[in-house]
């Protein structure tokens, strides 16, 4: 049997806040990342959710986009990470503040 | 060639623009061949246009180009637009003929200069901005060819700008012109406003229909004669032409001789009709020219420096042209402004060689004796000083005496006595100068292994050249006991300008030329009496009189008056607007400005910590907001 939409909506909500909290809570860029990919995949839902409620094709479109784009961001994300790691030693995100004023 | 007339003033201005961009690049030779030719195609041209307008039937219009209109607004347009009548065929063919002659001089007087290009670039400019002056034939373009010459007169004043004293005087000459200019625009825009238009047609028609309030236009004829008397340097304005003499010897020849100091007199005859219909603004223009003819005279007779000398006597003839224009003569002071554009510019070029001759020398007190050492510059310097002074027979007498005979024929005996007066102090100012400079003993103070010598060919040949026109110029404008028709340059002007007073009696402007003769005699003998036959006689006259002599030698201290009344007030006002609003208000603001700029920088600078959790964290909060905007 198939829950009632407003579950979905729940889980949605919960997984967004949870990567909120993470990417707050978290110092480490490689972990802050991860948080970002939580956010992403809980927008997922919510559209697939809405989709199968309303009946219709669009939010499904769209998630097929946010999953592309994702990956694209994953690659220049990671790379970033790892380019950062080689330069200072370090993912820590207190510790990279030069662009202070 | 004759409807080409609109290329005459380009042709020295595209030669002026390529010597200025790449002069320094040119070999000398090219540069002086380059201006040389230039002036030369313009003074063809001129030629080929005046034979034109010659063959014209009396009465026809001159030649008219209009190339395009640089001012449209409303119903005001100002064209680009040359024309080319009897009068401006007269301008123009001094201004080539004798510019062309001092550009050959300068060949060879400028020759080592080190800025020969820029020498070239900026006479040349000066043609092109002359040609401007006296081929418009709208005001506010003859106002652009104004203020050009008087541009370029202060370069060539201020040529050599490494002499403070040469800078000093370009300076002195542009700001002495603003006043003048001051009035001139003034004028303009009174004419602008109430005529609506700019053309000199249409202003000498307006002034002689009497469509014009009387005091208007003598408002504006006396605006705009205060423009001319900084240009013609008259009284009150007089007193940047002697320090102009700083520049090299060329071109006080030509700006401050023959063309641009008569565009004053060019001005007033152009507008004759203007003038002509006012009657308290002719009386002013003929008062001040004999005031100034007398005033600059008398200043002539104790300097010392040759050029000055000179530079006195310039004012002093032009005050003789307006002097005939404020009489109605207009006709004469042009053929004056004409017969000493020759002469003067003979005197000027003349002097440029005795001055050559002498490695720079310019005291007459350290000269004398030049006569055998000079074959040809002595020679022709004497049949300047002749015509000058009006000996009979040569181009200044036939022209002064038009002017003199003009004023008596209008009935202004004063100022035909002053005019008398002046042409007494002309003869014995020349006169000192030759005997001082070339007669009695020499007083050169050269070094041994240098020797006096006559200048090059490309200086001389000028010379005989001009020596022969300042003789024979004067044929072409006889007085009325050759003939009614005799007055060749009357007759060919009256269709330009407006026609001087009525002709004498044959017996009475014989007498008047009798008279005119004898006081050029007298001056001559007094010159000759003082400076040859008894040299002590002038230093005991000072002694005797050691008040006048004084004045004169101090130049009636006008530059001094001039100086505490005038510049030195101006300069303690801006001191003091500098202290108190630019120093305080101006930069006041600026600073402050700054200073609040780098205090609201210092102020927000905490936002950028420079941690992404806080760039995050206001993200966040922005997004929350927004959200709740939308939903609530």
């Amino acid at each position: 049997m198939i829950p009632p939409p407003a579950a979905f909506f729940i889980l949605a909500a919960v997984l967004f806040v949870l990567g909120v909290l993470a990417f707050f809570v978290k110092k480490d860029l490689l972990t802050q990342f991860m948080a970002v990919e939580v956010m992403l995949n809980a927008g997922n839902l919510a559209f697939l959710a809405l989709a199968k409620s309303l009946g219709k094709a669009e939010g499904q479109v769209i998630v097929l986009f946010v999953i592309t784009v994702a990956a694209a961001e994953a690659v220049i994300g990671l790379a970033i990470i790892v380019l950062i790691f080689r330069q200072r030693k370090t993912v820590q995100t207190d510790e990279l503040k030069d662009l202070k004023g | 060639m004759a409807e080409l007339f609109w290329l005459i003033p380009l042709i020295p201005g595209a030669s002026a623009l390529l010597l200025v961009l790449f002069g320094a690049k040119l070999s000398r030779r090219w540069v002086a061949w380059q201006a040389c030719s230039a002036v030369f195609l313009s003074f063809l041209l001129s030629s080929a246009a005046f034979a034109h307008l010659v063959r014209l039937p009396p009465g026809a219009p001159g030649l008219t180009k209009t190339l395009f209109a640089w001012i449209s607004s409303g119903p005001f347009t100002s064209p680009i637009a040359f024309a080319f009548d009897h009068l401006t065929a007269v301008m123009t063919l001094v201004v080539t003929g004798v510019g062309l002659l001092i550009h050959v001089y300068s060949t060879a007087y400028m020759a080592e200069d080190r800025s020969h290009a820029r020498y070239f670039a900026h006479l040349n400019l000066f043609t092109f901005f002359m040609l401007v002056l006296v081929m418009a034939s709208d005001l506010v373009l003859m106002f652009v060819g104004w203020e050009g010459v008087g541009l370029c007169s202060y370069l060539l004043i201020g040529f050599w700008f490494e002499r403070p004293a040469a800078a000093k005087a370009g300076m002195k000459a542009f700001v002495v012109n603003r006043v003048g200019d001051a009035a001139f625009i003034l004028g303009i825009l009174f004419l602008l406003a109430n005529v609506g238009g700019s053309s000199f047609s249409l202003i000498n028609k307006a002034a002689g229909g009497g469509l014009l309030p009387s005091g208007l236009m003598t408002l504006v004829a006396i605006l705009l004669f205060i423009g001319a008397t900084g240009k013609s340097a008259q009284i009150p304005l007089y007193v940047w032409l002697p320090d102009a003499m700083e520049g090299p010897t060329p071109v006080s020849a030509l700006i401050h001789a023959a063309t641009m100091v008569t565009a004053g007199v060019y001005m007033v005859c152009r507008l004759s009709g203007l003038y002509a219909a006012s009657g308290p603004a002719s009386t002013v223009v003929a008062w001040i020219g004999a005031a100034t003819a007398l005033f600059a005279a008398a200043m002539a007779l104790v300097q010392n420096d040759i050029k000055k000398v000179l530079a006195y006597s310039t004012i002093s003839q032009i005050g003789y042209m307006f002097l005939g224009c404020g009489v109605g003569a207009y006709a004469a002071g042009m053929f004056h402004l004409v017969t000493h554009a020759f002469f003067k510019s003979l005197l000027f070029l003349a002097a440029g060689s005795v001055i050559h001759a002498l490695a720079g020398e310019q005291d007459m007190r350290r000269m004398g004796g030049l006569r055998k050492h000079l074959p040809v510059t002595f020679p022709v310097f004497l049949v300047g000083a002749l015509a000058i002074s009006g000996v009979p027979f040569l181009s200044g007498f036939f022209s002064k005496d038009a002017i003199l005979t003009g004023a008596f024929a209008g009935g202004q005996y004063a100022l035909w006595g002053a005019g008398l007066l002046g042409a007494v102090l002309t003869a014995f100012y020349m006169f000192r100068l030759v005997y001082m400079t070339f007669y009695g003993k020499e007083r050169t103070a050269m070094e041994p292994g240098h020797s006096i010598h006559e200048s090059p060919r490309a200086m001389t040949i000028p010379l005989v050249i001009l020596a022969a026109f300042s003789a024979l110029a004067g044929y072409v404008g006889l007085p009325v006991f050759f003939g009614e028709k005799a007055d060749l340059f009357g007759r060919y002007l009256a269709s330009s300008v407006k026609s001087g007073s009525p002709h004498l009696a044959v017996p009475t402007e014989g007498l008047l030329v009798l008279l005119a003769t004898a006081s050029a005699l007298l001056g001559i003998a007094l010159a000759f009496v003082f400076y040859r036959r008894t040299p002590a006689l002038p230093s005991r006259l000072a002694s005797r009189f050691p008040g006048v002599y004084r004045l004169l030698v101090g130049k009636y201290y006008i530059d001094e008056v001039y100086d505490a009344v005038v510049v030195r007030p101006l300069v303690r006002g801006a001191e003091k607007v500098y202290e108190r609003f630019d120093l305080k208000v101006i930069d006041g603001a600026l600073n402050g400005s700054a200073a609040a700029a780098g205090l609201a920088g210092k102020g927000l600078n905490f936002l950028q910590s420079g941690l992404v959790r806080d760039y995050a964290l206001a993200f966040l909060i922005g997004a929350i907001t927004f959200l709740g905007f939308l939903l609530l």
